[in-house]
C-alpha cells in the first residue's frame, strides 16, 4: 500500500494548484530545447499536449494510428464543453463546478484534481476562441451557452452538433503550426507496441509503422499517454472502431496501476443495435432528452405486438404508455443522469416491454410528439391561429423541433430510414466512454517516472459516471494547462542527460518481445479471424460487466474471458504479411490486449461490493432497483498492478479523501 | 427478426498491392447483406469471407463510422462516398441498393493522393497545406483575453463555423476533374478569414496555404463545381470565390 503517493499538495484546496504550481521547478528555455518528450495520441488530450509542449519549446514526437491527427476520436463529440465562465450570470463559479462533477461521479474522485479541472476550465474558453474555434455566438456577438445534464446552470459552450470537431480542429492547427516549425515530428499511422524503461524511467517506446510494417524505436526524456478510452472491449461501442487500450495496456504491463477498470458510461441514448452484422454504434446527443419522453408501453401485449411489427407505436393510446422515468423519478424525469436512464431502459427491456423490431428486440421510444403539439400551441398562440386545427399545429411544432433538433433526427432518418417527426425514435443504451484507466498521481505521473496519462486514458476526475460536456473540458484541461507545467518538474532533472540512445540494451530486449509476437501471429495458422473472438468478448462483457452486475456472472465473465483469450491465442487467423498494411495484424494486437483488460476489468467489478455511479451491482440495490453506496468500506480507488495474469493482479487502494464536500446520497427522485 | 430480406450482390473492388504495383478490379460476390447495414458493415462482411477463404482482405480507412472523423473514402458506383447526398461512404446504407445489383468500389484517384493499398490513399498533402498557414499564431498560455472581449457577428460566426464543419476528407478532389482541392483549403481560409482572430495573419495565410497545394500537385479549379455536389459537408463554393478574393488582394497588396 505504500507505492502509492498521490502527490496532492498541501493547503486550502482553492489554493492547491497554484502554491503546486508556484512551487515545481521549472526548465528554462535553453534547456528545453535539450528534452525530447514523446506524445501518444492526437485527440484534444493529446494533441493540445503535443502543441502546448513544442510552444513551450521541447522537441515533441506525436503518433497517432490514424492517417492525421485530425481524425482522433474525440472528433466525435456532439454536445459541448463545461466551463465556469458565469456568462449567463446564473450563479456558477469554479466551486459549483467542482461540486457538480463530484457529485455527478457519486463521489468516486479525488478532490484536488477535480478542483483544478474547474479552475482552469475558463481558461479554455479563452484560449480555443483565440484560435479561431467558431462557438455559437448569440445575436449580440457573445458567447451562447447551454445546459446539459445533472447540474443547474448553463455553462455549456457548443459549436451546433459538433463540439469535439471544432475543439479537436483547433488544437490540430495548433499542432499544425508546430509541424511546420519543425518542433513537432508527426508521426501518422503508426502505433505503439511498447513502452522502454530505462533505468527505472520512461524513455522511449516502439512503434510500428503501419505502412511499412517496420518495427521502429523512438527515444525520449518522458512519454505522455493520451490514447483514449477502452470501450471497444465491448467490441460493440460508439468509439470509433480502431479506439484501443494497447497503449494504456502496454505501460501497466510495465508497472503503471491500472485504476477502477470497471467504471464504464453506459449512454442512454443510443440507436439500437440493427442484428449481428452491426460494427458499431451510433449516439444520439443528450440534448435530446430535454424534449423527447422515453416510454413502453404498458401492457406486454401491446410490446409483443409492436416487437412483431403488427402494431405501430403511434396507435397506442396515452393510458396504455409507461412513461417510465416520469413515474419513477417526478422531480428529474427524463433529465435524470445517463447511468440512471440506461439502468431504467434495460429494467423494462429485460421485463418484456422492450419494443426493438430489430433482430435484437432491445429498444424504448424517446417520443417527440407532445413537444411537437406545444411548440406547434405556442406558434399558433404567437401567430394568431386562433382556430388552427391539430394538423396545422404538428405541422407548426414540427419546424420549432427541426430547428432545434434538425441535424439529429436528420442522422437518425439516415441510419434507421424511419421518419422521428411522425414516429417515436427508438433508443437504447450503449458503451460510450470509461472513467477507469491507468492511474495517475496529482502531477498526472503514473507510476512509472516519467510516463503520463492525460484525458479519457487516465481515471483521475469523472469518479464513476462523467457529466456531459466535460470529457472535452477534462482532455483539453490535461494537455493545455496542466501537464506542460507539471512534466517541467520532472523533467528538470534532465537537461543534463542528452539524447538518449536507441541502441541500448533496453531497447533491444522491448524490440525483440515486439517482433516475437508479430511473428507469432503471422505464423499461427489457426482458422479464426480477429473478429471472432473480439464479438465473443464484446458479448460476454455487455451481458455479465455491462449495465448490471451481480457475483455469479462476474464469476462467469472472469472464467469465459480466461476461455477466449486461451482459444485466441490458438486458434487466431491473422492473413496476409506483417510487411506493409495489415489491419487484421493491428486488430490482433488490440484485441489480444483487450482480452487481458476484460478480465481485470471484471474482477474489479467483482470486488467493489457496492453500486456507485456506471458501476451497478445487483446485489447491492434497493427494492427499488436504486444504486447503493457503500461509503464506509469503499470509498477508494482500485489501482492495480500487473503481475502477470489478470487473476494474479494486485489492487492497492488510494483512499478518497472528502475535506470540502459532504457525501451525500444521490437522489433524482 | 427483420422483415427485410438479405441482398445479393456483385463486387467490383479495386486491388492494388502497394503504391508501386499496378492495380486492377476483383469481381466478388457477397449475399444475405441487411439493407440495414451499414456499406462498411458490408465491406466487413467481405472481408470476414475472404479471411475465411484464406485471401487478403481489402484494405480500406475507416475510423468513427458516424460521418465526422473524414477518414472513409469509397469511390462507389463512380461517385464520391457513392450514391446520396451530404454522408460520407460509412453513413451510406444497403438500402440504397437493390438485391442483385453490381457495385463498383475505387480510391480516390488523384495525383496528389497516391495509393497506398487496394482503397486506402496517402492524404497527407492536405496536412502539408494544414502545417504552411491553417491556424492563429496564438500560444497556449491561458493568458490570452477573455472570450467574449470581442463580440463577434452571429451570422460571421456561423458562417465561419459551415467552413470550419470540413472533415478533410477529400472527396473534393477526388470528385474534381482537375483533382483540385481548392474546396478544402478555400474552406480553411475561410473560416479564419471571418473572424477578427484570423485577421492578423490573413495574407501570410493564403498565400502559404496556396503555395504548398500547387506544390503538391492538386489541379486548378475550373469552377465546375463537383466538389461542392459531392461534398459530404456540403461545404460552399462561396468560399473559393472568397478565398480567391483574399489571395488577390494580397498578392497586389503583397510585394
Amino acid at each position: 500500500m505504500t507505492k502509492l503517493d498521490s502527490k496532492i499538495p498541501q493547503g486550502p484546496i482553492a489554493d492547491k494548484w497554484t502554491n503546486h504550481k508556484n512551487n515545481i521547478k521549472l526548465v528554462n528555455p535553453a534547456n528545453k530545447r535539450l528534452i525530447d518528450v514523446i506524445v501518444v495520441g492526437t485527440g484534444l488530450a493529446g494533441g493540445s499536449a503535443a502543441a502546448t509542449l513544442a510552444e513551450l519549446g521541447y522537441n515533441v514526437k506525436a503518433f497517432c494510428y490514424q492517417d492525421s491527427p485530425r481524425r482522433a476520436h474525440s472528433i466525435a463529440a456532439q454536445g459541448g464543453i463545461n466551463a465556469a465562465k458565469n456568462y449567463q450570470g446564473d450563479g456558477d463559479s469554479t466551486y459549483r463546478l467542482f461540486y457538480d462533477t463530484v457529485k455527478g461521479g457519486d463521489y468516486r474522485s479525488r478532490e484536488a484534481n477535480v478542483y483544478r479541472l474547474a479552475e482552469v476550465s475558463a481558461n479554455i474558453i479563452d484560449q480555443c476562441v483565440a484560435q479561431g474555434v467558431p462557438f455559437a455566438r448569440d445575436y449580440g456577438g457573445l458567447l451562447d451557452n447551454r445546459s446539459f445534464g445533472g447540474v443547474q446552470v448553463s455553462r455549456t459552450f457548443y459549436a451546433k452538433g459538433q463540439t469535439g470537431q471544432q475543439l479537436l480542429l483547433g488544437c490540430y492547427s495548433a499542432m499544425s503550426r508546430q509541424i511546420g516549425k519543425g518542433k513537432i515530428k508527426m508521426y501518422n499511422r503508426h502505433e505503439m507496441l511498447d513502452l522502454v524503461i530505462v533505468n527505472g524511467k520512461a524513455r522511449g517506446i516502439i512503434a510500428r509503422n503501419l505502412v511499412t510494417g517496420e518495427v521502429e524505436r523512438h527515444s525520449a526524456h518522458a512519454v505522455v499517454i493520451a490514447s483514449g478510452g477502452y470501450g471497444n472491449v465491448f467490441f460493440l461501442s460508439t468509439n470509433a472502431m480502431g479506439s484501443n487500450v494497447s497503449a494504456g495496456w502496454k505501460v501497466h504491463k510495465k508497472g503503471a496501476f491500472f485504476a477502477n477498470p470497471c467504471y464504464t458510461q453506459i449512454h442512454p441514448t443510443c440507436i439500437p443495435q440493427h442484428g449481428d452484422q452491426q460494427s458499431k454504434l451510433t449516439l444520439m446527443s443528450e440534448s435530446l432528452r430535454n424534449d423527447g419522453r422515453i416510454w413502453v408501453p404498458k401492457k406486454k401485449e401491446d410490446a409483443e405486438a409492436v416487437r412483431a411489427g403488427k402494431l405501430d407505436p403511434t396507435n397506442i393510446a396515452e393510458e396504455d404508455r409507461d412513461y417510465y422515468l416520469e413515474r419513477r423519478y417526478p422531480s428529474f424525469g427524463n433529465l435524470v443522469p445517463r447511468d440512471v436512464a440506461s439502468r431504467a431502459a434495460k429494467e423494462r427491456c429485460d421485463a418484456g416491454y422492450g419494443v426493438g423490431t430489430n433482430e435484437t428486440g432491445e429498444a424504448v421510444y424517446l417520443d417527440f410528439s407532445s413537444a411537437i403539439m406545444r411548440y406547434g400551441q405556442e406558434e399558433a398562440n404567437v401567430k394568431g391561429y386562433h382556430n388552427a386545427s391539430q394538423t396545422q399545429i404538428r405541422e407548426l411544432g414540427e419546424k420549432v423541433v427541426e430547428k432545434k433538433y434538425g441535424n439529429l433526427f436528420q442522422m437518425y432518418e439516415k441510419i434507421t430510414a424511419d421518419n422521428p417527426y411522425k414516429t417515436p425514435m427508438k433508443i437504447y443504451p450503449a458503451v460510450h466512454y470509461t472513467m477507469g484507466g491507468v492511474w495517475v498521481d496529482y502531477n498526472l505521473m503514473t507510476t512509472i517516472p516519467g510516463c503520463y496519462a492525460i484525458g479519457e486514458a487516465n481515471f483521475s476526475d469523472h469518479g464513476a459516471n462523467r457529466l456531459g460536456a466535460s470529457a472535452l473540458m477534462q482532455g483539453l484541461a490535461d494537455g493545455y494547462f496542466v501537464l506542460p507545467y507539471t512534466i517541467g518538474d520532472y523533467l528538470a532533472d534532465d537537461i543534463r542527460t542528452g539524447e538518449i540512445s536507441t541502441d541500448l540494451p533496453e531497447f533491444d530486449e522491448a524490440e525483440k518481445a515486439v517482433k516475437d509476437r508479430i511473428d507469432f501471429f503471422m505464423n499461427n495458422k489457426g482458422s479464426k479471424s480477429v473478429d471472432y473472438f473480439h464479438k465473443r468478448l464484446g458479448k460476454v462483457m455487455w451481458n455479465k460487466v455491462g449495465m448490471a452486475r451481480n457475483a455469479q456472472g462476474l464469476n462467469e465473465a472472469i472464467a469465459e474471458i480466461k476461455q477466449i483469450r486461451e482459444e485466441f491465442w490458438k486458434d487466431v487467423k491473422v492473413p496476409g504479411s506483417a510487411e506493409g498494411i495489415n489491419q487484421e495484424l493491428e486488430k490482433a494486437g488490440r484485441v489480444a490486449d483487450f482480452l487481458e483488460l476484460g478480465e481485470l476489468f471484471a474482477r474489479d467489478a467483482l470486488e467493489r461490493e457496492e453500486s456507485c455511479g456506471g458501476h451497478f451491482r445487483e446485489e447491492h440495490s434497493t427494492e427499488e432497483g436504486e444504486a447503493m453506496r457503500d461509503d464506509a468500506n469503499y470509498t477508494y480507488v482500485s489501482a492495480w498492478e500487473y503481475k502477470g495474469e489478470p487473476s494474479d493482479a494486485v489492487v492497492h487502494k488510494e483512499p478518497l479523501v472528502y475535506e470540502n464536500i459532504e457525501l451525500k446520497t444521490r437522489s433524482y427522485k | 427478426m427483420s422483415a427485410h430480406k438479405g441482398l445479393n450482390l456483385t463486387l467490383k473492388v479495386w486491388r492494388q498491392k502497394s503504391q508501386k504495383e499496378k492495380g486492377q478490379m476483383e469481381t466478388y460476390q457477397v449475399s444475405d447483406i441487411s439493407p440495414d447495414s451499414s456499406f462498411l458493415e458490408m465491406m466487413d462482411i467481405l472481408n470476414e469471407q475472404l479471411i475465411e477463404e484464406g485471401k487478403e482482405p481489402v484494405v480500406f480507412d475507416h475510423d468513427c463510422r458516424e460521418g465526422i472523423c473524414g477518414s472513409c473514402s469509397m469511390y462507389i458506383n463512380g461517385e464520391a462516398h457513392g450514391p446520396g447526398r451530404g454522408i460520407t461512404t460509412c453513413q451510406l446504407h444497403m438500402r440504397e441498393f437493390n438485391n442483385g445489383d453490381t457495385i463498383y468500389i475505387e480510391p480516390w484517384r488523384a495525383k496528389a493522393f497516391p495509393v497506398i493499398k487496394d482503397l486506402m490513399v496517402d492524404r497527407s498533402a492536405f496536412d502539408r497545406v494544414m502545417a504552411a498557414g491553417g491556424f492563429v499564431s496564438v500560444n497556449t498560455s491561458g493568458n490570452t483575453q477573455d472570450a467574449n472581449a470581442i463580440p463577434i457577428e452571429k451570422q460571421k460566426a456561423d458562417e465561419a463555423f459551415d467552413a470550419a464543419t470540413c472533415i478533410g476528407c477529400g472527396a473534393c478532389v477526388a470528385s474534381c476533374k482537375n483533382a483540385s482541392a481548392m474546396l478544402f483549403v478555400s474552406a480553411k481560409v475561410s473560416q479564419f478569414a471571418l473572424l477578427p482572430q484570423g485577421q492578423v495573419e490573413a495574407k501570410e495565410r493564403v498565400q502559404n496555404m496556396v503555395k504548398v497545394m500547387d506544390e503538391e500537385g492538386f489541379g486548378n479549379c475550373s469552377n465546375t463545381g463537383a466538389c461542392e455536389v459531392e461534398c459530404p459537408k456540403g461545404i460552399s463554393l462561396d468560399n473559393i470565390a472568397r478565398m480567391n478574393r483574399e489571395y488577390l488582394s494580397a498578392s497586389i497588396k503583397g510585394e
